[in-house]
């Protein structure tokens, strides 16, 4: 189980930003590589003057809002706190993609340092090599 | 029956998924070859949890079992 996970993090709302984070934090402390992109409102999220629970829930959650905001609230859930662990823990690269940062003018020192760096799809995808990969 | 020696405990009662395992992880890189980790935890998808990390970590899991909607853990450092 050393196969690297690749993790596509487009979404920007705090319940899709968890569900990355579970799996990164699930993959970490099994042993496997993890690497995750950064696309758009995932990028986004990552902004240094952001970076946490920004108080957003998608639009999927219905109902169900009001019980994810609780969680989050009582910080049963911290996605980005579950991130930094992770990447103490294993082997975990988190990536900006370039067009992303382009289309969002932003620059690496607009990043959360949890950030590693920015990358290109070819570069992204050539890392993924067979590994697993995960759209967010 | 011999009691265990715990080098370490690990509280994650009342947390879920990923953290117990997460907690497990960062107390078991403080800890060296051969000593014990007991985890508490209430989180339903424990057991299996545990089961599947001390597979694949090669971190002996040396008892499992739950009383009363708490699960037991202790796991040996390989």
């Amino acid at each position: 189980m050393d196969e690297t996970l690749s993790i596509v993090l487009f979404s920007g709302t705090d319940d899709r930003l968890t569900s990355a984070s579970v799996f990164a934090a699930g993959a970490a402390v099994l042993g496997r590589p993890v690497r995750i992109l950064l696309q758009y409102w995932g990028l986004q999220a990552f902004r240094a003057d952001r970076i946490g629970c920004a108080g957003t829930v998608s639009a999927d959650a219905g109902e169900g809002a009001i019980a994810f905001a609780a969680a989050r609230d009582s910080h049963q859930v911290d996605w980005a706190e579950t991130l930094r662990q992770s990447k103490e823990l294993g082997e975990v690269e988190i990536h900006a993609c370039s067009q992303s940062m382009d289309v969002l003018k932003l620059q690496p020192s607009d990043l959360d340092p949890m950030v590693d760096g920015v990358e290109g799809i070819a570069g992204f995808l050539a890392a993924a090599g067979d590994g697993q990969l995960l759209f967010i | 029956m011999t009691t265990l020696e715990i080098a370490q405990r690990v509280d994650a009662k009342g947390l879920s998924c990923p953290m117990p395992i997460v907690k497990t992880a960062q107390a078991m890189k403080t800890l060296t070859s051969g000593q014990l980790l007991e985890v508490l935890a209430t989180d339903p998808g424990s057991t299996k949890d545990f089961e599947a990390w001390a597979r694949t970590t090669g971190n002996a899991l040396v008892e499992s079992g739950s009383d009363a909607g708490v699960f037991r853990f202790v796991l040996q450092k390989k």
